[in-house]
């Protein structure tokens, strides 16, 4: 019996809901507290305001570049001295750079915090960079590039398709940076982006698991308040597409694909502060169109009522600064030519707007969307990365907590209004990405 | 009724991380173990059911029967198609994977508590009477050539199925479990029943749970959800020796990167020393950034964005692999490198310091991994799958800690054989050539 109790006291605080408690510093960093008591680890991310569509022109690939060069010496660290810290305190640590943020973390023992507070905020003013370092992270990016990007037709395909698909915004240049430029970023680059951005007054500190709010704020003040705002900070503004008025379409050759596939992309609006309900409607269609495989609109079309197809999907992120995309890809059964997979795709297409919407299909991806809330609850991880990701884009904490009941408010005339108003032609790349154009005779 | 066998109350302490579980050792009225982690505080529950055989199983000629027939479990059972299986399993909102490996099968669930009576009728279906509906053969079927064309265009594919094919010949280990496109296109119906029949036994499953579910319903839930299965399968293939000599396999390739896989044989998981060699293989190549072979390939000369090693104890064999990218311009100086950091740590061994700091990391982090319960339920499944204890959860550390410098340096020297290396390289790599 005595054993039982004890094991239960370790699981004694339940929470129904994520409890997210928020403060900001003096000097401007906001801080998030999300606490989850189940076990006696915590997970501390720090955010910046600050992804590839703020890099100066001529300098793509520098956010991702300096997110590399963060892990090297600091006037009173060693290059590589915080990785080894994080492990030798068995903690596991990493970095993402995307088109709005760059992020860093650390998931360790919860005693741990102040530790990785100490070391998370001297790299933000006091990073130590030598000629030596350039040239070698420069090598190192060029082969990520190298694995990610030019080993991947795939990847190749999706970087032409989204210069495609943005005429004036920088989301049409990859993260990782087109290669000739990435082949020049110097020290300087790597600084100027530096200086400006990593201040206390673009960040946001993401705390989670087991801690007391209160302890984080005063730990969060000890380390990070000392640090001076930047003053100079720019608003926070990139340049924006004008109207879209002409169909994309691209034919990418690489003889290394195996499998020819169409790619369609849409421009489309993200999640706006205070107006989340289009972003919302989107999501559920992407699910009818090209979900489950079994269940949406497409993949009923192509892969059960006719054999068209060997994969059907569709997908939308709404969580950017700017407008994003809305996508579909369609991946023709053997003998079935593109065109043809192309017509079906939109004549599926076409067949959902015009028939409407199955309510039970709409009840079950409600049933789904709820679901995931108690699900996402295991992941202490995925809630503070849901924080950081939505305040690096221009939501507030109230958007995301407001985000599952306004998903659980979309009806079906709100899903295929938001369609009508995306799936405009005028506005959307197509891509026949095959080995060579020979396939097309 | 339930058999409580066993019940272990753990406490894990490393650095300064307490986490406590109490893992039940569930028996079914009908005879099937589970280990349990009851955790009430979220309203789910994650089963991992992991069945020993595995692709392994797959009968002469039959290459990919066990992938193809494991791929179709989520097409249909009893009275329900493949579109209404998953329509249901969609308007309960759980999910269920299905995944084929060498030595194994696995079978994740994860549902509401709510839900919990109708997502196992579901399961139930699709592992105890699946349909195998000639419409749903042939789309999944489609799928799998779809892919088998993709990774023969694909240079990571092209390294494994290269490297797999010369150290195992004609063993199942020596071909990919995907099968072949002309494998996959004979496959029959009878087959994937005979692939199921084969795959799915009661002797050789062990069940892991996490979440919202106490012993007695758990116990109930597995004669219900396995009760129907045969008791007993085919015999597993013989044990079969690393078969490949040191030296190089280049690939030609037309890509701008080459990648590389290397190794030689391993060291087996109850082998008296197996934790020494994890010590071993974190520092050489297993620590990320940390590692020797990460500081000398990337951080100092920058000539990759990673590589690692890993040690891989099947259930027939044993290898040591590692894998790395790098531009065709540079991969040969990386080969270099590989060889002369695996000459130095046979002969030289680890330092006082690069132990003491692996044995910090591994201890550190042990804890850390019981993290949600979905990875709970993975971990109690392959506990038993390799044969442990709940125990082991406690003891684990001090095995970590029980290595000395003398075990870890005489491994290294047992262990490495820098002249056994073989290296497959896929690209078009400057100044490379196959050996003979």
């Amino acid at each position: 019996m005595r054993l039982l109790a004890a094991a239960l006291a370790v699981f004694a605080t339940t929470t129904l809901a994520e409890e997210v408690t928020t403060y900001q510093l003096d000097n401007g960093m906001d801080v998030v507290v999300i606490e989850d008591h189940r076990a006696p680890v915590v997970v501390h991310m720090l955010w910046y305001r600050a992804g590839s569509a703020d890099e100066p022109v001529g300098s793509s690939g520098v956010a991702h570049y300096l997110e590399h060069l963060l892990f090297k010496a600091t006037e009173s660290v060693d290059s590589g001295e915080f990785q080894r810290i994080v492990a030798e305190n068995g903690g596991s640590d990493n970095a993402f750079t995307s088109y709005d943020y760059t992020g860093y973390f650390q998931r360790v023992a919860a005693d741990r915090l102040p530790l990785m507070m100490q070391y998370e905020a001297d790299r933000m003013n006091n990073l130590v960079l030598t000629e030596e370092d350039i040239v070698t992270e420069r090598g190192v990016i060029l082969e990520e590039r190298n694995q990610r990007t030019e080993n991947s037709p795939s990847a190749l395909a999706r970087e032409q398709m989204r210069a495609a698909q943005f005429l004036n915004h920088r989301y049409g240049v990859p993260i990782i940076g087109w290669k000739h430029e990435m082949e020049t970023l110097d020290m300087e680059d790597a600084l100027s982006f530096y200086d400006i951005y990593y201040s206390p007054n673009n960040a946001i500190l993401v705390v989670a698991g087991d801690v007391q709010p209160e302890e984080v704020l005063a730990l969060a003040q000890e380390h990070y308040g000392p640090l001076p705002v930047e003053p100079n900070l720019p608003e926070r503004f990139r340049t924006q597409e004008p109207p879209q008025t002409a169909e994309r379409r691209l034919i990418f050759e690489d003889p290394r694909v195996a499998q020819p596939y169409i790619s369609r992309t849409y421009i489309a609006p993200e999640r706006d502060a205070g107006a989340q309900e289009e972003a919302a409607a989107l999501t559920y269609l992407a699910e009818l169109l090209g979900g489950s495989p079994f269940t949406s609109a497409l993949g009923i079309a192509l892969q059960f009522d006719t054999n068209t197809a060997v994969y059907s999907g569709a997908y939308y992120d709404g969580l950017n600064l700017d407008d994003g995309t809305f996508g579909m890809t369609v991946v023709p059964a053997e003998g079935v030519t593109l065109q043809e997979a192309e017509n079906a795709m939109d004549a599926a297409v076409a067949a959902f707007l015009e028939d409407g919407i199955d309510p039970e299909r709409m009840e079950a991806l409600r049933t789904q969307l709820k679901a995931g809330e108690i699900y996402a609850r295991d992941n202490v991880g995925g809630l503070a990365r849901r924080y950081g990701a939505a305040l690096t884009s221009g939501l507030t904490v109230e958007d995301v907590q407001a985000w599952p009941d306004i998903l659980q408010a979309v009806t079906a005339e709100d899903v295929l209004a938001a369609a009508e108003r995306v799936l405009d032609r005028d506005q959307s790349v197509t891509g026949w990405i095959v080995p060579s154009r020979e396939i097309l005779q | 009724m339930i058999r409580y066998i066993f019940a272990a109350f753990l406490t894990l302490s490393a650095a300064s991380a307490h986490a406590q579980m109490e893992i039940q050792e569930v028996t079914s009225p009908g005879g099937i173990d589970a280990w349990l982690v009851q955790e009430e505080s979220i309203p789910f529950i994650a089963l991992e059911i992991i069945i020993d055989g595995g692709a392994s199983l797959d009968m002469p000629g039959k290459r990919g029967a066990t992938n193809l027939m494991m791929a179709l479990l989520e097409e249909g059972s009893g009275d329900l198609t493949a579109r209404e299986f998953q329509a249901k399993l969609e308007g309960i909102a759980a999910s269920f994977g299905f995944s084929a490996y060498d030595d194994s099968i696995s079978i994740s669930a994860t549902f509401l508590t709510e839900n919990r009576d109708e997502a196992i009728a579901l399961l139930r279906g699709a592992l105890i009477d699946p349909r195998f509906d000639e419409d749903a053969v042939e789309r999944v079927r489609a799928q799998v050539q779809s892919i088998l064309r993709s990774d023969a265009q694909d240079p990571d594919s092209i390294a494994n199925a290269t490297f797999d094919a010369a150290a195992f010949g004609d063993h199942p280990y020596g071909s990919s479990l995907d099968g072949t496109v002309e494998t996959v296109a004979a496959l029959t119906q009878a087959d994937l029943f005979e692939a199921h029949r084969n795959a799915l036994v009661q002797s050789r499953i062990y069940v892991g749970a996490a979440g919202d579910i106490s012993a007695e319903d758990l116990g109930a839930l597995m004669d219900d959800l396995l009760g129907n299965l045969p008791v007993d399968g085919p015999e597993l293939p013989p044990r079969v020796e690393f078969g490949l000599d040191g030296g190089m396999t280049v690939v030609p390739f037309d890509t701008p990167q080459s990648v590389a896989l290397f190794g030689h044989a391993g060291i087996e998981r109850d082998d008296d020393d197996f934790f020494a060699a994890y010590l071993l293989n974190e520092i050489l190549g297993g620590r990320g950034v940390e590692s020797r072979l990460m500081h000398e390939v990337r951080e100092k000369r920058g000539l990759t964005y990673g590589i690692s090693t890993y040690l891989v104890p099947k259930t027939a064999t044993e290898v040591y692999l590692g894998s790395v990218a790098s531009a065709n311009a540079t991969m040969a100086e990386v080969v270099d490198v590989v060889r002369a950091e695996w000459e130095l740590m046979a002969t030289e061994g680890v330092s006082a310091e690069e132990l003491e700091q692996a044995k910090t990391y591994l201890t550190g982090a042990y804890p850390l991994r019981f993290d949600g319960n979905a990875e709970i339920a993975g971990i109690l499944a392959s506990m038993q799958w390799v044969d442990l204890t709940p125990e082991y959860i406690v003891h684990r550390n001090d095995f970590v800690n029980a290595v000395t410098l003398d075990d870890i340096n005489r491994v290294a020297a047992e262990l490495l054989n820098p002249e056994g290396l073989h290296f497959v390289v896929v690209g078009q790599p400057d100044g490379l050539e196959s050996s003979d």
